[in-house]
């Protein structure tokens, strides 16, 4: 063919002349106390320790705020002041007086979304441009929804009763904050539940101003309780006798220690662990819609995400194509100051973090990968990571195998329907899944053999409070959103 | 390439929520103050100036090449356009009037709009069209054929028609309203590039919808594939409907962020519009100055 005789460099030049202007989003009406206590009893309370830690932007390496750290002590207050709350108040309220302080929650995170999402970036160090759009907008979402639940809940489980458990003790991670903190809370009030909750230590503010927001909806003080500080506090929150139900949000690591730490007690538990997801690429899929899919799926919230789609399965005929559009694709992606509304990677959540994906990359190196990264300038300051793809894996590639949760991804080839089932459901993990084809038999024959919680056909990372997300195997354990979300809160009795 | 080596079947399936849902993610890129105004040159010197009424008059055509050449005159840095858009029996008037400037002459042909008429009918009105003076012919495409799934015929045609233009550039009108589907864009893209295309362009401005971002990126996504495929860089016009400035930067992001800098300048890519240019200096004045000006101030042709 003639292409074989013209053999110049035949390559998209993405660095123009003609450049986008910077656009970072106003901060000036942000106000971040100095130091932030912890909200027990409707009240911002010192910590009994009197120690406090830093919060820092992870793109600039600044400090932003110090922030309360409990110790046995304080969480034993919280846990006490949402026992109070949820005998006296709570459990005596009528649902739909419940309802209404659900939907006032869910209204003035939507009248202080500007707000919240500009400190999400800030502390967290996701672009802008997703704790806009994605972030703060679903998280009220959640609190809508679930408020619509609070006095419905005997349709919810027909045939049967239920009622409340209690206390919940609920801890979060630092990749989606506010979000995890809207999933705990929401479905947990409705349920008639009162809350303890801790964010992680990297991301505690936009929980602490959740607190601010809780406080100004004027709920009975106890109902929710948020409280700030590292593993040690997270670990008294489990202990804790007072408490009828973990919710957990995690590595897989912490939350087998958690089940070991509450196994012989009464406690129920709901795990959403860690993920190592097979985005698949079928030959008949509408390949550019799919390339925007996996980049969406593995780069989304610089890929610290729990269901992010890190292994890509492509079918044979079309890789090379595949991964000439991944490139590509790639080197358009702007990486920088997450506060820029260009921006499409922000800053990797903390230098630890950093550490590990790193570690991982040079691990993937060392077992014969070929890596790639676009030719982006990344700044000096602050913990960031290119975007980064591996070809020439294979299923015993660490890399393949373990989690990351970063922007790296890792390509392997196959050639039948049979074989990438396999390879896909073979892996500890079973959280998510992506099935990209034009056939709609395929995406039947193909979803349903796929051992994970949530797949995605044709797209990815889309995300709904009437949804229900959770895992399979060591991906956790229950599920969080929709009908099934409201069920590990409730204590049903089939009459 | 010859007929023999591409196969209908070739092209890839479109998915229309994917594709819509990347066009959204465009829309958000910040084009303000230099980028903007560095934008809004570059997009006036993209533009076809276009005026394909039965009713014009060599006066309205000359005026337009005037226009053409010195869009906004007495005031410094504003660039020509890159071609002057009219029904062949105004080629000769155009040339004429843009002798010695950068400014293109481009004629439809081929029964344009509706292409309904004979293949010796419309290689005459192309080499005619050619003959007069045009650099450039705008076709269009037999959608009737096409939708039918006689795809053999439209290739045939756009081919014969290539070879009628001669030396002239050709532009294909694939007439993305009347395909219905995203998929025919693509198809219609990748076939007429292979049958000979200089360029791809969407519409007529006769039909509804005419040029719109979803289309456009699949077209530029064909042409992109087609570069790899084969090295050559093939042309991209969007026509009708960009009547405004704040949208054909919408374009250029698309372009940008898909073919490159290769694509970003009037060899590659066209605005195939008439409202659009003033629209494009009025911004540019505003830039310059801070203050937007009254329409008043900037001649209609």
């Amino acid at each position: 063919m003639a292409k074989k005789q013209t053999k110049k460099t035949v390559a998209i030049k993405f660095n123009t002349d003609w450049q986008y202007a910077p656009a970072p989003e106003n901060k000036d009406h942000i106000r971040l106390e100095e130091k932030y206590d912890l909200f027990i009893n409707g009240k911002f309370t010192p910590p009994s320790s009197g120690k406090y830690f830093d919060t820092i932007n992870p793109a600039t390496e600044k400090k932003l705020a110090s922030v309360a750290d409990a110790n046995e002590k304080d969480v034993d207050k919280a846990v006490t002041s949402a026992r109070t709350a949820y005998d006296k108040t709570w459990s005596k309220m009528p649902a739909k007086e419940r309802a209404k302080y659900i939907y006032r929650i869910a209204r003035i995170m939507q009248e202080r979304a500007r707000e919240l999402s500009v400190i999400e970036t800030m502390d967290g160090g996701k672009a802008i441009r997703e704790s806009r759009d994605v972030d703060v907008p679903l998280a009220a979402a959640h609190f809508f929804y679930y408020a619509g639940w609070a006095d419905k809940i005997k349709y919810a489980v027909p045939g049967a009763s239920a009622r409340a458990l209690g206390v919940a003790g609920q801890i979060i991670p630092w990749n989606f904050p506010l979000l995890m903190a809207a999933w705990k809370i929401a479905p947990a009030l409705a349920a008639g539940n009162t809350v303890v909750l801790k964010p992680a230590e990297t991301t505690p503010l936009t929980a602490l101003k959740l607190a601010e927001i809780i406080r100004d909806a004027d709920l009975p003080p106890g109902v929710v309780n948020i409280i700030t500080g590292a593993g040690a506090t997270g670990s008294a929150l489990v202990n804790h006798p007072g408490i009828d139900k973990i919710a957990f949000t995690g590595s897989t690591n912490v939350g087998k220690i958690i089940q070991k730490s509450i196994a012989g007690t009464n406690k129920k538990y709901t795990l959403e662990l860690g993920g190592k997801a097979a985005n698949i690429i079928f030959e008949d899929a509408a390949i550019d819609q799919a390339v925007e899919g996996v980049v969406n799926g593995i780069f989304f919230n610089q890929g610290h995400v729990c269901c992010a789609g890190s292994r890509l399965f492509v079918q044979e005929s079309i890789a090379k194509k595949v991964i000439r559009k991944l490139k590509d694709r790639m080197e358009t992606l702007i990486v920088g100051d997450p506060l820029d509304k260009n921006t499409d990677i922000g800053a990797i959540n903390s230098k630890m973090q950093l550490d590990k994906i790193n570690k991982y990359l040079k691990i993937g190196v060392n077992e014969g990968g070929e890596m790639y990264q676009p030719s982006c300038t990344i700044p000096s300051k602050g913990f960031f990571c290119r975007p980064t793809l591996f070809t020439n894996v294979a299923q015993s590639s660490r890399i393949v195998q373990e989690e990351i949760f970063g922007p790296v991804l890792s390509i392997q080839t196959f050639r039948t329907v049979e074989e990438v089932i396999e390879k896909a459901n073979n892996i500890p993990y079973g959280l998510s899944g992506g099935v990209w084809t034009d056939k709609g038999s395929k995406i039947f024959k193909v979803t349903s053999a796929l051992r994970a919680g949530v797949i995605w056909a044709n797209t990815y990372n889309k995300f709904d409070p009437t949804s229900p997300f959770g895992g399979y195997k060591e991906s956790g354990v229950g599920r969080e959103g929709g009908l099934h979300g409201l069920m590990p809160y409730l204590e049903v009795e089939h009459n | 390439m010859k007929r023999s080596e591409y196969s209908f079947n070739d092209s890839p399936a479109i998915d229309q929520v994917g594709v819509e849902e990347r066009i959204a993610r465009f829309s958000k890129r910040s084009i303000k103050k230099e980028s903007k105004l560095t934008a809004l040159k570059m997009a006036l010197s993209m533009v076809d100036l276009t005026t394909l009424e039965a009713k014009d008059t060599p006066g309205k055509v000359k005026q337009l090449c005037a226009k053409a050449i010195l869009p906004h005159a007495g005031f410094e840095g504003i660039p020509s356009v890159a071609a002057v858009c009219v029904y062949p029996n105004f080629v000769r008037i155009a040339k004429t009037a843009l002798q010695g400037s950068s400014v293109k002459v481009a004629a439809v042909a081929t029964a344009f709009p509706s292409g309904m008429s004979t293949r010796k009918v419309k290689l005459e009105e192309t080499k005619w069209a050619v003959g007069e003076g045009a650099d450039e012919i705008d076709m269009v495409i037999s959608r009737g054929h096409f939708l039918a799934g006689e795809y053999n015929f439209v290739f045939d045609e756009i081919a014969a028609v290539k070879e009628a233009c001669g030396e002239a550039h050709l532009k294909v009108i694939l007439e993305t309203g009347e395909l219905s589907t995203l998929d025919n864009v693509r198809r219609a893209s990748d076939l007429a590039m292979h049958a000979g295309a200089d360029f791809i362009k969407t519409s007529t401005g006769k039909i509804q919808p005419a040029a719109t971002l979803p289309v456009t990126l699949v077209m530029l996504e064909a042409i992109r594939d087609f570069y790899y495929e084969t090295g050559k860089q093939i042309g991209m016009k969007p026509a009708g409907g960009i009547a405004t400035a704040k949208l054909a930067l919408n374009y250029l992001v698309v372009l940008r962020e898909t073919l490159g800098n290769d694509w970003l300048n009037s060899d590659m890519f066209r605005f195939g519009a008439s409202a659009l240019a003033n629209d494009l200096l009025m911004q540019i004045v505003k830039e310059k100055t801070g203050v937007y000006q009254s329409l008043d101030y900037f001649s209609k042709d």
